[in-house]
């Protein structure tokens, strides 16, 4: 019963969250910080307008052409000496880094954050082939040494707090005494990471923005470990979803101001490194070679449907998990796959199937603070709806992978009765002055109104509807 | 936007929660219309927007349902309504609900011809209230469909602000939703629990005796839970809170 165990999933992890009141108040204190630094960010309206709207532009004219942009970003980079492999499933994408790391030998390797590389669950895989990947970014490293998946995709070790992570380092670091001042818990990571990124055989990275003009790399990041992981090793591979791509070089800069201004707060990143080449002749560092590995996994569908293309245009800045009232509540690993939050919601269901996580789509209440700082205006709350109709009355046979699976005859049968009573004046009359009457005797434990009177009073029908009172008060009357 | 001109009469949509839960609240909706001079007409044959379907994935069903407020509402007085969620719907999404459709034209028609209650009062009547009633500290809470949707969001401060012997405290989470979401505060009872929880917990924060907003899915959550947990405040809609104070009750 694949198909139910995401669902059931969804509910009983949301159940252990909502009773986490540490995991609780640690999502709650950290989604209010990066909401109030967003909000300094974009404090003038008019800029922001007209900012987000330049950037879903940039982002919805790539996707318009991403075949022809795909294969010109390919020729480019083959141009500058980037080698570049197409992997239509997570297996094919595991199977062609796994086979590049083996032909270069390499044992271990360094990683900048990749949340693809997530979505292919690759340290398993160069785990089981006697590859030891070591994660770079700080949040990474925290949960890599914790054994636990991202559960936000900038900061992916949001959940835990510094005592939690303090006890984390004092337990898997050698020698690390406990300690919760940042500074040295930062260092010991440090000094841990240094060593892992002189002997690493291979970097693997992320890719932020793949530009098709140059065949260029944006890689944005904080700390230097990008820079590091792309650079010191002798191999670099970097790994991207092939929605990533970008008409031209002109288009990066209003992304590059708001994709770190949604997500934390801050102007512009520490770090932006503009990848174009291995090595070249006579050049003093740099990797020797370069590969890129361009991921589909389920994007060209959700591209070839012209609405929920624009969940393509996703540019992974958090802002909308960070707005969330659900997300901020159940945290990110309640989203049981990859990306969590509302873009996660929209995005999992067409990739792993709404037969498998159709309940995410309906995990939200539509409240549109997500669509509300998105970026590049993805209208999220109704792609949700659309998913929501795809997975009762498919538009079409295929628009969704697992489309028309939620369908039961009882809950259509309801929709049709609803219909017929909100659409017939007299029928609705009827009804509305039977519950005036009769609606009130319903005990609390019938069906939804037992979930309701939960944390509820019951709700109480009116013995007269507006519509009998309006009547009497002579608003009926042209 | 120039000021769109007074009319001399409008259509009052109730909604089906109002209907059913708050008529009173409708009902003020309406006196206060019609003490600005407005004639008032309330079409018997209206019912639901359509919404509940709609957010559930029934398009069919919510087309249906909307085709008849189409034809409820004929002519081109202007449509006001008593619930920025409601509002919302028929102000965005009835255009793409009927896109491709015979009815397309009469839908954008229709969604222009919307206003959420506050809205129309401010914007349209720049009405001037005064008021007769006690001292009274209140908070304001916004519907997430009003702010983000309906694109309501100072006209319904602008109306507590006039009234003379009203405090009114910001809720600094104000913006945040209640969790009520329609099916959602079934089909994630928890999480909906949670956020109301939440909520409650804001709005008591504020030392407010009153929380008032513009939609009644909101309030049967939020004075609901209040309701359960014995909280020291009561829930109002706001048509209903301005009527009263105006009448000095």
């Amino acid at each position: 019963m694949a198909a139910d165990a995401g669902k059931l999933e969804f509910g009983a992890k949301a159940h252990v969250a909502l009773n986490d009141p540490k995991l609780r108040a640690n999502f709650r204190r950290a989604m209010d910080g990066l909401m109030a630094k967003r909000t300094i960010q974009f404090a003038d309206e008019a800029e922001w307008t007209s900012l987000r709207a330049r950037g879903a532009m940039v982002r919805a004219n790539a996707l318009a052409r991403l075949p022809e942009l795909l294969e010109q970003l390919e020729a480019n980079c083959l141009k500058n000496g980037i080698q570049v492999h197409w992997a239509e499933t997570t297996q094919e994408a595991n199977a062609i880094v796994l086979g590049i790391l083996e032909a270069a030998g390499a044992k271990t390797v360094i990683k900048g954050k990749s949340m693809v590389t997530e979505e292919m669950h690759l340290n398993a895989h160069l785990e089981k082939h006697g590859i030891t990947p070591v994660e770079s970014d700080l949040g990474e490293y925290i949960i890599q040494l914790a054994g636990e998946a991202p559960s936000h995709i900038v900061m992916p070790c949001i959940h835990k707090n510094k005592a939690e992570i303090a006890e984390l380092f004092h337990d898997k670091i050698a020698d690390q005494p406990y300690t919760e001042n940042v500074d040295e818990l930062t260092a010991a990571a440090r000094k841990a990471l240094r060593g892992a990124f002189a002997g690493a055989d291979a970097g693997i990275s992320g890719v932020n923005f793949a530009v098709a003009e140059t065949g260029t790399l944006v890689l944005i990041e904080n700390e230097g470990n990008g820079r590091l992981s792309t650079t010191l090793p002798p191999l670099h591979i970097a790994v991207t979803g092939i929605e990533k791509v970008l008409e031209k070089l002109d288009d990066v800069p209003p992304l590059l101001s708001l994709l770190p201004r949604s997500a934390t707060g801050q102007p512009i990143t520490t770090y932006v490194n503009m990848i174009s080449s291995p090595r070249k002749d006579g050049e003093k560092d740099g990797p020797k070679a370069v590969h890129l590995v361009l991921l589909d996994n389920g994007r060209s569908r959700v591209h070839g449907d012209s609405e929920l293309r624009d969940t393509l245009r996703c540019i992974r800045c958090a802002a909308c998990m960070n707005h969330c009232p659900v997300y901020t509540r159940v945290g990110g690993h309640t989203y049981t796959f990859t990306y969590p939050g509302p873009i996660g919601k929209l995005l999992t269901p067409q990739i792993e199937g709404l037969d498998c996580a159709g309940d995410q789509p309906h995990a939200s209440t539509l409240c549109r603070a997500c669509a509300d700082v998105c970026p590049v205006q993805i209208p999220i709350p109704d792609l949700l709806v659309r998913l929501r109709t795809e997975a009762v009355r498919p538009t079409s046979p295929d628009a969704v992978k697992g489309a028309g699976s939620s369908a039961t005859t009882g809950e259509t049968l309801g929709w049709k009765g609803w219909t017929l009573l909100y659409g017939s004046p007299l029928l609705y009359r009827i009804g509305t002055r039977m519950l005036g009457w009769f609606g009130n005797l319903m005990p609390s434990s019938a069906p939804m109104l037992k979930q309701w009177t939960s944390v509820r009073t019951k709700p109480k029908f009116a013995p007269k509807s507006l519509h009998e009172l309006a009547r009497e008060k002579g608003f009926c009357d042209e | 936007m120039p000021k769109p001109t007074r009319p001399e009469s409008v259509y009052f949509f109730g909604t089906c929660l109002i209907d059913l839960f708050y008529p009173e609240a409708g009902l003020a909706g309406m006196e206060l219309l019609k003490r600005q001079g407005v004639k008032v007409v309330f079409p018997p044959k209206q019912t639901c927007c359509g919404q509940p379907a709609r957010n559930n994935g029934y398009q069919d069903e919510a087309r249906a349902v909307a085709r008849l407020q189409l034809d409820a509402f004929p002519g081109d007085r202007p449509i006001v309504v008593p619930s920025g969620s409601c509002a919302g719907m028929m102000k965005t999404h009835y255009p793409e609900m009927f896109e491709g459709t015979p009815d397309h034209e009469r839908a954008v028609a229709f969604s222009k011809r919307v206003y959420e209650l506050t809205e129309f009062l401010v914007d349209v009547l720049g009405v001037r209230l005064e008021d007769k009633g006690r001292p009274v500290t209140v908070t304001w809470h916004p519907s997430c469909h009003s702010q983000r949707e309906a694109g309501v969001v100072e006209q319904p401060k602008a109306l507590l602000r006039m009234l003379s012997n009203v405090t009114l405290v910001e809720n600094p989470r104000e913006k945040e939703c209640c969790g009520f979401g329609g099916a959602f505060a079934v089909r994630q009872a928890e999480i909906s629990a949670a956020m109301v929880a939440d909520k409650v917990a804001s709005i008591e924060d504020t030392g407010a005796t009153q929380v008032v907003s513009g939609d009644c899915g909101c309030l049967m959550n939020i004075t609901g839970a209040a309701e359960k947990a014995r909280k020291g405040f009561t829930g109002r809609h706001i048509a209903e809170f301005i009527l009263e104070r105006c009448h000095g009750r």
